[in-house]
């Protein structure tokens, strides 16, 4: 599929250009918001950025709704924990936009023990002409105040603020992986290794715990969960994926606690391709219902799977990422990327699926007509506006001319993380501190 | 062979990633320590059916050429107990959130000779007719670092104990239940914090 690129960069200095970049710059999560006019990064070092789409205008045709910097906040500040010695990461994992119900945007943001609400709201309009003060703020002398006079709001240039409406902390004691609005608007649940917390957003003193998968005796753990969301339309339904490779999908309705699962989905291993790491491959990493909400998609570290709410056995549908580094296994565990963690995407019809892979490779898988793409996010191959093209991996025997081979492919250089806009195709994709926009072709 | 060579170096490399994971900033991975904590085992699970299946090919081999009459060699038991005791070991050794450096120091041991049983055998017994006083590195596997300094076990195990508490392995203190500073530990399931 052709595609149109509009290149954007957070930082443009010279350190960034020349691929120094700080970690505190390395983006750790993408998400649009549910209009699509929003779209909100956070990075290592605990700050958001949030992108606003421009009016679409006449006199620029070409110029279709380009995103830029709405808001820059910083969202979460490095901790330290006194009573266990360990510092907490100020990294935000997770963002998710609440639906807009006024003026005001707001998103929750989370590192890995606290979520925070934030209101990011526009002010254009100022009060002009206190009697006590004066327009710089400074006290006025009273006696110099002769008469009254009603102050006036006054257009301003454009302030974006954003404030932390509500913080929610001290639930988790290991590490949140997921956060996941509930379709009633009204409660919200955070995921960390192994359990599951439900909270209201009006009430920070307060969370549910739902689901609780420590073993008494933490010898015996055998898995962990990995991811969890709520169902798009079903306020009572959620599902949580595991390191061993299977989604459990609750019913609140069944029970305070959703210990036992109303549904269990897990494909019986292959034997055929048993190896030390088969655990590790079949952890799954991200768990996304589908807009739909009949379908699930999973990723684990080699494919893309497709299951059908009401079939538990097996997947409706595997797709390969990238099954030449099958052989690598080895080495991508000596260089720890096989603990990599990607996340999938739908888009706006649940018809194309989205992952991220190395090399800055990004892969998409038509449902429909079953044809995939590999694409590559990078600076040299991406001028504005140009188109992208299709790249290919091989994977032995003749290395054609554009194609590149296994073994000269970055591990460095991963996408992990996806957006794809609700309704239009639009993607966001984050490469390493980079984030690159791409929209489909105007004719 | 080469499995057995291909599961020892994952078991290492599993190992010393554990071990730099407990000085990683924002504290100790679960996820990441039950993975690693899962490779090493079926690593060394594979390891030590390579070794017995090694073995007792020897074991055929040598009792053919030395034919009925010759005694037993070293008797089989051993290589089929030492994946149990190791088990239990490692089990018990295992801290509330990740295996502990406890485990690293037991498991080397008994992985390169599982013919010998450390604890009732004397580890000379093979060249008990030289009068070489065997080195520590002899008897030591070659993949682990070598400590010049020796200390006596129950010490090292006192140690690092000590360390493991210090890190983030929640629920090291007393409290066998939630570990959250602030949490009413009564009501185990609405946690309320103020």
């Amino acid at each position: 599929m052709d595609e149109e690129i509009d290149t954007r960069k957070i930082n443009s200095s010279f350190l960034r250009e020349h691929n120094y970049a700080t970690e505190a710059d390395i983006i750790s999560t993408v998400e649009f918001n549910s209009s699509g006019e929003l779209l909100a990064t956070g990075d290592k070092g605990g700050r958001v950025v949030v992108f606003q789409r421009e009016q679409e205008s006449k006199n620029q045709p070409h110029r279709r709704g380009e995103y830029n910097v709405y808001s820059t906040f910083q969202s979460h500040e490095p901790e330290f924990d006194y009573l266990k010695s360990l510092e907490i990461e100020e990294k935000i994992n997770k963002i998710r936009w609440l639906p807009q119900q006024n003026a005001a945007y707001f998103l929750l943001s989370t590192n890995d023990k606290t979520v925070k609400l934030w209101k990011i709201s526009e002010r254009d309009k100022r009060p002009e002409g206190y009697n006590l003060k004066d327009e710089d703020g400074r006290i006025r002398d009273p006696t110099t105040i002769t008469a009254l006079r009603v102050p006036v709001l006054r257009p301003m240039d454009l302030m974006v603020e954003a404030t932390p409406r509500r913080v929610f902390s001290n639930a988790h004691t290991y590490h949140i992986n997921s956060i996941s609005v509930n379709s009633d608007y009204e409660t919200y649940m955070s995921t960390d290794d192994l359990r599951i917390n439900l909270w209201n957003l009006e009430i920070t003193n307060r969370s549910f715990n739902i689901v609780d998968i420590k073993p008494s005796n933490m010898e015996e753990l055998t898995e962990v969960i990995t991811a969890a969301e709520f169902h798009p339309n079903h306020c009572n339904t959620f599902v949580y994926s595991s390191s061993k490779g299977s989604i459990r999908l609750c019913d609140m309705r069944a029970a305070a606690l959703c210990d036992n699962h109303s549904k269990f989905f897990e494909e019986p291993e292959d034997p055929s391709n048993r190896s030390f790491f088969s655990e590790i491959i079949s952890s799954i990493s991200d768990v996304k219902f589908s807009h739909s909400g009949r379908y699930l998609m999973t990723r684990d570290y080699l494919t893309v799977k497709v299951w059908d709410l009401n079939m538990e056995n097996k997947p409706l549908e595997t797709y390969q990422v990238h099954d030449y580094l099958r052989s690598k296994l080895c080495s991508l565990y000596e260089n720890d990327c096989i603990f990599d963690k990607f996340e999938c995407v739908w888009n706006g019809t649940d018809s194309v699926l989205m992952t991220g892979s190395y090399n800055n490779f990004f892969r998409m898988f038509d449902r429909n007509t079953k044809r995939d793409v590999t694409l590559e996010a990078s600076r040299e191959n991406s001028k504005p506006r140009a188109i992208l093209k299709p790249r290919k991996v091989c994977v032995g025997g003749k290395r054609r001319k554009d194609e590149i081979s296994v073994d000269s492919l970055d591990f460095s250089k991963k996408i992990l993380h996806t957006a794809w806009h609700p309704s239009e195709n639009i993607i966001a994709v984050a490469a390493t501190n980079n984030l690159y926009i791409f929209q489909d072709k105007v004719n | 062979m080469d499995v057995s060579a291909e599961a020892k170096r994952v078991m290492v490399q599993a190992l010393s990633k554990l071990y730099s994971s407990r000085s990683q900033r924002g504290g100790l991975r679960l996820h990441r320590s039950l993975l690693l904590t899962l490779v090493m085992k079926s690593a060394r699970d594979i390891y030590h059916s390579a070794r017995a299946a090694c073995e007792s090919q020897e074991l055929q081999e040598s009792q053919e050429l030395q034919g009925k009459a010759a005694e037993p060699p070293s008797d089989p038991p051993p290589p089929l107990e030492k994946p149990q005791q190791q088990e239990e070991q490692e089990e018990a050794s295992m801290e509330e959130e990740v295996s502990s450096p406890e485990v690293s120091l037991e498991v080397p041991q008994r992985c390169t000779q599982p013919e010998l049983d450390q604890e009732n055998r004397s580890p000379a017994r093979a060249d008990r007719h030289s009068r070489k006083r065997r080195g520590k590195t002899a008897t030591e596997p070659d993949f682990l670092p070598c400590k010049r300094a020796k200390m006596d076990t129950g010490e090292v195990l006192r140690i690092l104990q000590d360390a493991s508490l210090r890190s983030n392995a929640a629920g090291n203190c007393a409290r066998g239940t939630d570990t959250l500073p602030s949490a009413n530990t009564h009501m185990p399931r609405t946690v309320a914090t103020c």
